[in-house]
């Protein structure tokens, strides 16, 4: 069996189980604050895993509640982003001439686009919310998918069985989505489980320059804006929620390698 | 070649107006205008002045009017004035370009000079230790959120070990040094937000070198040339890393967008005076015309990387020939 994967799912697995049980598992309210100089910026000891933050709250529940925040926005972020590349990837690919023409110019626009400061600005303007972050990830991160897909649509509608189902009549649309985009998943599943990794990275950044998840609610993001402060001393605060990003996209990463060495083994020869 | 290149910068034209109008669009359709932002909370700003504030600046009109009279300037290269001090927008991102220049084109040359050859050792030495070692880096640097990496290199470069400034670019001190100290303070400014932006770009480029590198080892000219009995330093330098560094030119032109975005992050946390913290504070100031300014140029730096890699790719790969190049 590929250890990659299973590491990679062992990981991803704790860390949805967690998030999960968050009002379970955490020790602490994440947003009860106390103030008092005993409270405040204490290191990590039996009663506060992680310590506590500058405003005495306990950093381990915040970073379990912060769980919830990166996986939802990873996994919905890339839903919409799916939605989308493999409804237009698959038009783009099946119908071909102008159709295409006009759905890859969408594409390399969105290449060229500088995505980070499009999301900057779509999320100040409307407004922060874990919501916007969301969708407005979604909306940007579509275009290599639909590449991916539309490449396996111009071998796959060559091939026999898509002709013969045209010759019983099948409906275009049923033909796209019921007989070629199924043949068509395998590098999708590898491609959209790293983007997940790649969504919770966008995530964590803006939260960390204050325009994704707004305080108090917690997420790994804005408990390292917190903790930027306090660095010299408080080593924790910034120490704990810059791990658990990592681990965390290192594992989605994992799992999409994993799944491409069993999914196409002509790439997994090559590394 | 000629019409290659002429087709290419015309297709930049439909792009820029593209991503342009969809700034533009999400801009102005979004709830707040500049005014009110400005002078919402003052109660000494009278409705007439914030009027006559909008009016000034166009804002009144509606949309798709303002956004002609906006592309109407800009095919002259005016792109209007800052809604906050006034000055010309062109200005203002003329005074941060260099910063963003020098940050980006140094750490493209680092990307390239230090990934590649992780890359072919790895690639060459396969399943060594130093490739076990790339590879694990590779990986780290796949899921690195640099936001963090850049707060840490802080804390152990400037807090712990005192060796590099926190942030900024040229201190207020650099003017009375000479000419090799500020070189020297530029460099010792310049180290952590550098390592900061490659770091991303490492990973991905020494990682693409080394699979490209595998991929071409096993091609059949390779068996050839072994076959024919050339020693193996002669294989890889001339037969391998030839054929397989080709493709890397253009990865080198689709890291643009990932250093520009990095930008934006970056130079806000290292104070870094360039035009990533420049849109990042107009953004947060409501300042229309600025956004759109450095949106542009970005893009427009973007799309020129773009090309400019496409045409090296076309250049130095004679399989390729631009008439079927779309």
């Amino acid at each position: 069996m590929n250890m990659r994967l299973i590491f990679g799912i062992a990981i991803v697995v704790f860390m949805g189980v967690s998030a999960l049980l968050a009002p379970v598992i955490a020790t602490h309210d994440p947003l009860e604050v106390d103030l008092s100089a005993e409270a405040r910026l204490q290191p990590p000891s039996m009663k506060h895993f992680f310590g506590t933050d500058n405003l005495g709250r306990d950093v381990y529940s915040r970073m379990v509640y912060g769980a919830r925040v990166s996986l939802s926005v990873g996994f919905i972020a890339v839903a919409i982003s799916l939605l989308i590349g493999l409804t237009l990837g698959g038009i783009s690919g099946y119908y071909g001439g102008w159709v295409d023409g006009v759905i890859m110019r969408m594409v390399e626009i969105m290449y060229c686009f500088p995505t980070f400061f499009l999301i900057m600005m779509v999320i100040t303007f409307l407004g922060p919310s874990i919501v916007n972050v969301m969708i407005v990830i979604g909306l940007t991160s579509w275009a290599g998918l639909c590449r991916l897909v539309r490449a396996e649509f111009l071998t796959l509608r060559e091939r026999d069985f898509v002709f013969s189902a045209r010759v019983q009549g099948v409906s275009h649309s049923r033909i796209i989505f019921r007989h070629i985009l199924p043949n068509a998943m395998a590098p999708v599943y590898v491609s959209a489980t790293l983007s997940v990794g790649g969504a919770i990275l966008v995530e964590s950044a803006l939260s960390f320059l204050g325009l994704g998840v707004q305080i108090p609610a917690p997420s790994w993001g804005n408990i390292l804006t917190s903790g930027k402060g306090y660095m010299d001393y408080a080593w924790w605060l910034t120490l704990y929620p810059g791990l658990a990003i990592l681990i965390t996209v290192l594992s989605f990463n994992l799992i999409g390698e994993g799944l491409r060495d069993i999914l196409d083994p002509k790439m997994s020869r090559a590394r | 070649m000629k019409t290659y290149v002429v087709k290419r910068l015309l297709l930049m034209v439909p792009m820029l107006f593209g991503i342009s109008l969809v700034m533009f669009l999400i801009m102005h359709l979004a709830p707040g205008d500049p005014a009110s932002i400005r002078y919402g909370l003052n109660p000494e700003v009278s409705d007439t002045a914030r009027e006559a504030f909008s009016e000034m600046y166009g804002l009144d009109r509606p949309v798709l009017e303002q956004y002609f009279m906006w592309l109407r300037r800009f095919v002259t290269m005016d792109f209007g004035r800052s809604l906050v001090d006034d000055r010309p927008v062109i200005a203002k991102v003329m005074a941060h370009l260099p910063a963003t220049l020098l940050l980006q084109i140094s750490s493209i040359l680092v990307i390239f000079f230090v990934a590649l050859p992780i890359g072919i050792i790895s690639a060459i030495k396969r399943d060594s230790l130093f490739d076990k070692a790339s590879t694990v880096f590779v990986f780290i640097g796949y899921a690195m959120p640099t936001f963090w990496l850049a707060i840490l290199l802080v804390f152990f470069f400037s807090f712990k070990l005192g060796w590099l400034p926190v942030s900024g670019m040229r201190p207020w001190y650099a003017q009375y040094l000479d000419t090799g100290g500020q070189v020297l303070d530029l460099l010792r400014h310049l180290a952590l937000p550098l390592i900061a932006t490659s770091f991303g770009g490492l990973a991905a480029l020494s990682r693409y070198a080394r699979s490209s590198m595998v991929e071409v080892m096993k091609e059949n000219y390779v068996l050839t040339a072994r076959a024919k009995g050339l020693s193996e330093k002669r294989v890889m330098l001339v037969h391998v890393l030839g054929n397989a560094l080709l493709p890397v030119v253009t990865i080198l032109g689709l890291t643009l967008p990932v250093l520009i975005s990095g930008s934006f992050i970056f130079e806000t946390i290292f104070a870094w005076p360039g035009m990533g913290r420049l849109g990042y504070e107009a953004i947060m100031h409501y300042d229309y015309p600025v956004v759109m300014g450095v949106g542009v140029i970005a893009t427009l730096l973007t799309l020129l990387g773009i090309f400019l890699s496409d045409i090296a790719y076309v250049m130095i790969d004679p399989r390729i020939r631009f008439e079927s190049r779309k």
